[in-house]
């Protein structure tokens, strides 16, 4: 075998043994465990209902916004989807520090309230972390929505125009259909992802009545260093995630970053003054939704840069170095993953579908499951702190590697496809091919991925919070701490530094990538 | 000097096989129905499809075991020929050295073979900013550069207006006259063979027949081709 498929074997196996080996681990760890108490069992059952209810909302309020976006033509249509992917890069702590300075205790609509002689609402507990996962994947659900009502052909909407069907014979003949098959893969993936939410339930949750599972594991290891049940909770979120990745999988879940999603589709059936106040409605409150909080976090930013904490540039150093290391170990480990597949899956397709698997275990291991594997095998043989940083940075280039390789597949499939048979005739092949024909035509989508992973494992506040001591500080850990004693000038500043950072580093691969790219 | 024995292509649903031989310098024209195994039989030779039976000789040396790369032959596809991100003097030195580590010398042997096809002054280019015609003309002269014995065309000038089809061929069949390499040419005009290959091969129903001279071949075609010429 060719080198390039034994690396692609070797990350295989590496992402096997950071998923699967840290399981065995912690399985091996959590039967000298003691039983689940009532709050174990409470935090399962949280964790379940909240995510239930946070891929319910986010599914069935993106209909509405996905179809406007789908038959209306507008002047910052394409600015709307754009912010629609914003989300997904901002750091989870900013965001919940956006969404408490519009709903929370002493937030704007509280003030309001105030004003009107009303109490003011409590975001803490499950109606908190409900509306923060619906800030995050009510722009991912709407994303996806909106990717099967382009796949709806054109034709199909003249074609009913012509036969004089209305509004709501097109929705039960051709949008229907088409949200039966799409809904379930958008629900399956948004449940997943909020199973394994951390910082939002240790930011807005907590108590006995909002705990999640991965917020229990942090806390019987932080807290109470009781490593036998932290294994087991671990244990119990494998289960949730494996099981509710199974569910994604089974119902086909659809891509979230295909292009094309500027294209309106021309309609005749909607110029009724009620459909397009509806429409109007629903895109102008999902922008006050997704805007407000931002606009906060930029607003009181600006007011707070006067008062940034000491270390906070230290803090900002440290983030930016574990992101870079995370985007290049993301690449490296996709490259070399989705090179091995492609080598492969011409007469051995059942090993290349093994090793692309690979790529996408870290879907259904959650981070504070692998943090706690990776805590127990460290643990005899050095001080886990000093080691937050590079760990920090492996977890989250594993979380990005998913998305990575749904970039860099295609894009390698492409280069085959087009140039595989003139380089093999040309005998161009080893590091010569990859200089000249492989990278130069993918690296936009490296570009892009990088990007996606330096800046996740920027504002990430999930591994980093198992392993720090207090001198290891990472921009969100700080921000974090400072959220926890009333700092809040000093936060909303660090915020701010920490979105213009993860942005800012996003921004500067994803053009990186594309600088001078051929077309 | 190419010589291909009882050789059979099986791929699902489809067989193809030949037994013939062509001499040094020949040119051959392969014409037959769309489906029916021209391009394949060119790709089995350059090393893409694997063969079922027989084998490919070129000058007595059986090239089965040879990686596409290796095989004596330079193939013009009708169209991808060119890497759209590279330029012009980089594609076409891609012919001297597939890892492009040109010296002085390989870079003035670049430009030599850019004047051969009249492109000179083209070396920056990008494909993209070249016409078809001129974007053929840059592989056929890396082609030049290869120099390998066996020149093979898969109707890269299919898309070209009659005119410059007609110049595109001709100028194949200066550089073949001067390099003396074997021509093997899919078309699917009997005009093309006409004007440039002495022999032409029918492919249809599963077999590549014999060469034959291509006039007494037009001028009397058997069943086969007749219903191919309509």
């Amino acid at each position: 075998m060719k080198p390039a498929g034994w690396a692609g074997i070797a990350a295989a196996g590496f992402l096997a043994a950071l998923s699967l080996g840290t399981l065995a681990v912690v399985a091996v760890r959590a039967e000298s465990g003691a039983g689940f108490g009532p709050a174990d069992l409470a935090a399962i059952r949280f964790t379940v209902t909240q995510a239930l209810a946070s891929a319910a909302l986010s599914v069935l309020l993106a209909v509405p916004v996905a179809r406007a976006l789908a038959r209306r033509r507008f002047a910052g249509r394409g600015l709307l989807i754009t912010l629609l992917g914003a989300p997904f890069l901002l750091p989870v702590i900013v965001a919940v520090l956006g969404l408490l300075a519009v709903f929370g205790r002493a937030g704007l609509v509280s003030s309001a309230l105030a004003a009107l002689g009303l109490p003011p609402l409590d975001i803490y507990g499950f109606r908190g972390v409900v509306l923060a996962h619906v800030f995050f994947n009510l722009p991912l659900a709407t994303r996806l929505l909106l990717q099967g009502w382009q796949a709806i052909p054109g034709e199909h909407f003249r074609l009913a125009a012509q036969l004089g069907m209305t509004s709501r014979d097109i929705a039960r003949r051709l949008e229907r259909p088409m949200l039966r098959a799409v809904l379930p893969g958008a629900f399956a993936t948004i449940f997943l992802l909020c199973v394994t939410s951390f910082a939002v339930a240790l930011t807005l949750g907590g108590g006995p009545g909002a705990t999640t599972v991965e917020l229990a594991i942090y806390q019987a290891f932080r807290f109470d260093f009781d490593l036998g049940k932290a294994a087991m909770l671990a244990l119990v979120q494998f289960g949730l995630c494996a099981g509710a990745a199974l569910v994604a999988w089974m119902v086909a879940v659809p891509a979230a970053f295909g292009g094309g999603l500027d294209r309106p589709v021309a309609r005749w059936d909607c110029h009724s003054l009620a459909s397009r106040l509806a429409d109007a409605a629903a895109l102008a409150l999902v922008s006050v939704f997704l805007l407000m909080p931002l606009l906060m976090v930029a607003l009181s930013g600006l007011g707070g840069l006067a008062d940034l904490p000491p270390g906070l540039w230290r803090a900002a150093l440290r983030s930016v170095l574990v992101a870079l290391a995370s985007g290049a170990l993301a690449i490296t480990l996709a490259l070399a993953l989705a090179g091995a597949v492609m080598r492969m899956e011409v007469g051995a397709a059942r090993f290349a579908g093994l090793l692309e698997a690979s790529g996408y275990l870290s879907v259904a291991a959650s981070p504070m499951v692998i943090g706690t594997g990776l805590f127990l095998v460290l643990f005899p043989l050095a001080d886990p702190a000093a080691l937050a940083l590079p760990v920090t940075a492996l977890v989250n280039a594993a979380m990005s590697l998913p998305f990575a390789l749904r970039a860099l597949i295609p894009a390698l499939r492409d280069v085959e496809r087009d140039y595989g048979r003139l380089a093999d005739s040309l005998g161009m092949s080893g590091a010569a091919r990859f200089r000249l024909l492989t990278w130069p035509r993918i690296r936009p989508a490296a570009g892009f991925a990088a990007g996606l992973a330096a800046a996740l494992s920027m504002g990430d506040l999930g591994v980093i919070a198992l392993f720090a001591d207090a001198d290891a500080v990472t921009l969100p850990l700080l921000l974090y701490r400072l959220m926890g004693s009333y700092q809040m000038a000093a936060a909303h500043g660090t915020a701010l530094v920490l979105v213009v950072l993860s942005l800012g580093m996003f921004w500067l691969f994803d053009r990186g990538g594309r600088f001078h790219a051929a077309a | 000097m190419l010589q291909l024995d009882d050789m059979l292509i099986r791929q699902t649903g489809f067989e193809l096989r030949a037994n013939w031989s062509l001499g040094k310098g020949q040119r051959l024209a392969i014409i037959g129905p769309s489906g029916g195994g021209k391009s394949t039989l060119l790709a089995a030779i350059a090393g893409f499809v694997p063969l079922a039976g027989g084998c490919i000789r070129v000058d007595g040396q059986d090239i089965g075991p040879l990686d596409p790369g290796r095989r004596p032959v330079s193939l013009l596809f009708q169209d991808h020929n060119l890497f759209a991100h590279l330029d012009v003097a980089q594609n076409t030195g891609l012919g001297i050295r597939p890892d492009l580590r040109l010296t002085k010398g390989d870079l003035a042997r670049v430009a030599g073979v850019l004047a051969r096809v009249g492109l000179s002054g083209f070396e920056r280019r990008k494909p993209a900013e070249l016409s078809g015609g001129q974007r053929q003309r840059v592989a056929l002269a890396r082609a030049l550069l290869r120099d390998r014995p066996l020149l093979m065309l898969d109707e890269p000038f299919a898309a070209l207006g009659p005119a410059l089809k007609a110049e595109m061929l001709d100028l194949v069949a200066e550089i073949t006259t001067e390099t003396g390499a074997t021509l093997l040419m899919v078309t699917h005009d009997p005009k093309d063979a006409e004007r440039i290959a002495g022999l032409t091969t029918l492919v249809a129903d599963g077999l590549a027949t014999a060469p034959e001279p291509t006039a007494a071949l037009l001028a009397n075609p058997p069943a086969a081709l007749r219903q191919y010429l309509g």
